[in-house]
């Protein structure tokens, strides 16, 4: 990208100004540190110049937005066009509590919805399992049945909103649900926007939600690509997740290279079920995590898209530039956010929403300040959501596309990323991809150390946390905090019993049979699931016959 | 003391969050203490079980999906049902402040929460350890 002699120049110069202000300031006044480094400990230099990203490639690297290898970002105007999707994730209690939620958000200018079940709805038993109890209507809203689902959208027509749920292991069984009550609604499939979570491998490294063994799990899945590609085309099959890898304690190299890693196995699994790579790889989408380190942070998001392209074209020979696209979600960090001077997490979040913007998400999440004492109170989801619309509206930052392309630093991190992150993957690729080095438990390692490591460098002083380990005051009980009522949990148990009475119990051992049957068969099941869902059979009921038949995953501990 | 501290981390509920738990049990085997990790999605019973099976004088529980409330006083109570009085029971996780008296009235003897150094856990255990 420069001229050959003018670099030479440069590099000279560099050397001078080394010599001759660097060093003699140095002397007298040290730095502040021997060695400088990025949040996920990636060697910082005092100055970038030319000569860091001598070798780049302008046509190649980084390209216009909206074409390939996408570095740039997915869509020709971006935000000029439209600005991200603002999209906080929502829901606690019953369905009856998360609707008004909802409504609430959508009044205040929201722009989608983004649904959270609690953790027996996640892992698929209803309310009244036993190892339900305490966790019912607790990290999000329960839903044991279709009955419930109806209750949940009351109101919010499915035509105009998008929804997306962070819903993994039984993700068939609610996007069926979903469907279901745009039927209700009189919206048709086809016209049907959103996400489902979907993505069971990163369940297995960090987030804890599975349910089935990963053959099985790999199966549902394409199956739910083959279903959509056909009959809800404009849904989203997948949110492959790097957010809660980042949470568990990865670097942002790790947290692009695991997330790349299950993308593979995705695209390879649809592959030998017999699909097209073009059919269904422009419908797959990611997930990541913006952190504190706001550069890092924005070449972390332009390395992933370069990455995916290269991946999906090289490897995948897909033809369509739609399955190069790398288009994906944003959540800011949870696991900056300190119980100490809660306030302060709005300042975090603000520099995290900005590395998102910066980094060309499509929508974002961003998290409320009070979110380590307690579930977030509706003032601090609103000032959360502010402070997207302040990004949005008066930073300035929307205005042109990537802005901070052509930085030497950010250039030059970008392409460090993508390398070390590529290494990774060659890495897995040898253990024999991403499910196995799951299995033998080699992904979760190097996540825990990172962890660990993270937290040692803050308990000897060498990583700041304000508030936490510097600049510390005495405080009061946070009170103001949000609280489940347990008589949810009755109340949601006392609903469930009613419904069993209610429905045709006839129909639902019928449709619960046939789905037993096709499980066993290698035929699609979302049909049969659907029809298990209209019949209001419940999640935990359709889930159970599924474990039936393909067993539950045993988690593999190493420490 | 004889023989090193033995401590049971465990993760009760269905709560997937395990990288304090994980972080938690590094440090306490780095600071000399054998440690036994639970895994995910433990009930009370099972926590009590392993306990009584491991011999251990530390239950160190962790929960950030706000059902600590059912689920920590429920291990406490299987314990002396058990007629185990001598492990120290200690619990952490996202539990908000209002939380702690009734907790700690229940018998888990500390609550630890988020911006906890390991260390302090590590000497809270030493100081308290019941045998």
């Amino acid at each position: 990208m420069f001229d050959k002699n003018k670099l030479e120049e440069i590099r000279l110069e560099k050397q001078n100004w080394t010599k001759n202000n660097v060093e003699k300031t140095i002397s007298r006044f040290p730095e502040r540190k021997e060695s400088f480094k990025t949040g996920s400990n990636l060697e910082v230099k005092r100055l970038y110049t030319p000569d860091d990203i001598e070798d780049l490639d302008y046509n190649e690297k980084l390209g216009f937005p909206g074409q390939y290898p996408f570095t740039r970002g997915v869509q020709p105007t971006m935000y000029r066009g439209r600005l991200w999707t603002m999209r906080q994730y929502a829901g606690f209690a019953t369905a009856e509590e998360s609707n008004k939620r909802y409504k609430y958000l959508l009044e205040q200018g929201q722009t989608g919805l983004s649904v959270a079940f609690d953790l027996p709805t996640q892992i698929g038993y209803d309310s009244d399992h036993p190892l339900s109890e305490g966790e019912v209507g607790k990290v999000g809203v329960a839903i044991d049945s279709l009955k419930d689902m109806e209750i949940l959208f009351d109101g919010i027509p499915l035509d105009k909103v998008s929804t997306s749920m962070t819903i993994n292991a039984p993700a068939s069984v609610l996007l069926a649900m979903y469907i279901a009550v745009a039927e209700k609604q009189g919206v048709p499939k086809g016209s049907l926007r959103g996400t489902i979570q979907n993505d069971i491998l990163k369940e297995y490294i960090a987030r804890g939600t599975y349910i089935f063994p990963p053959k099985a799990s790999m199966r549902l899945i394409t199956n739910i690509f083959e279903y959509c590609s056909k009959e809800v085309p404009k849904w989203n099959t997948i949110s492959i997740s790097g957010y809660h890898i980042r949470e568990a304690g990865a670097t942002a190299v790790q947290e692009v290279a695991f997330t790349l890693a299950d993308g593979i196995a995705y695209v390879e699994a649809a592959i030998e079920a017999g699909l097209d790579v073009d059919d269904f790889a422009p419908r797959l989408s990611f997930f990541f995590n913006a952190h504190n380190d706001l550069l890092e942070e924005v070449a972390k998001f332009r390395a992933a898209r370069r990455l995916w392209a290269r991946i999906m074209k090289e490897r995948f020979h897909a033809k369509s530039e739609k399955s190069m696209m790398l288009k994906f979600h944003t959540q800011t960090a949870g696991s900056t956010l300190t119980a100490q001077q809660p306030d302060n997490n709005i300042v975090r979040v603000t520099i995290q929403t900005l590395a998102a913007v910066l980094g060309g998400t499509q929508s974002l999440h961003t998290n409320s300040r009070d979110e380590a004492l307690a579930l977030p109170t509706e003032e601090s989801v609103r000032i959360a959501l502010r402070t997207q619309q302040i990004v949005a509206y008066e930073s300035g930052v929307t205005e042109t596309i990537d802005p901070l392309a052509g930085s030497y630093y950010i250039e030059s991190l970008t392409n460090k990323i993508e390398e070390e992150a590529m290494n990774y993957i060659k890495k897995i690729d040898e253990l024999g991809g991403a499910i196995k080095a799951i299995e033998s438990g080699y992904i979760q390692k190097e996540i825990q150390d990172a962890a660990y490591n993270y937290q040692m460098e803050i308990e000897s002083g060498k990583r700041i946390v304000v508030g936490v380990n510097k600049f510390q005051i005495e405080e009061e009980g946070h009170k103001d905090i949000l609280r489940v009522d347990p008589e949810v949990e009755r109340l949601q148990r006392e609903k469930l019993k009613a419904l069993k009475e209610e429905r045709d119990n006839r129909l639902v051992e019928d449709v619960l049979m046939k789905l037993k049957e096709k499980a066993n068969t290698s035929e699609n099941l979302m049909p049969y699931i659907l029809d298990a869902v209209k019949a209001y059979a419940t999640l935990g009921e359709i889930c159970g016959v599924l474990r039936e038949v393909f067993g539950e995953y045993e988690q593999s501990i190493i420490l | 003391m004889d023989r090193p501290i033995r401590v049971l981390v465990a993760k009760p509920g269905l709560d997937g969050h395990d990288r304090g738990a994980k972080v938690i049990a590094r440090a306490l085997r780095d600071a000399g203490m054998e440690v036994i990790y639970t895994g995910l999605r433990q009930t009370p019973e099972q926590i009590v079980q392993a306990a009584i099976q491991e011999d251990v004088d530390v239950v160190a529980m962790s929960i950030l999906s706000g059902a600590h409330n059912h689920l920590f006083p429920k291990v406490v109570n299987l314990l002396r049902e058990e007629g185990v009085d001598d492990v120290l029971v200690i619990g952490g996780g996202v539990i908000p402040e209002d939380d702690i008296p009734k907790l700690k009235e229940a018998g888990i003897e500390e609550i630890f929460t988020p911006g906890t150094s390991t260390k302090d856990v590590v000497e809270y255990i030493k100081r308290n350890v019941k045998r």
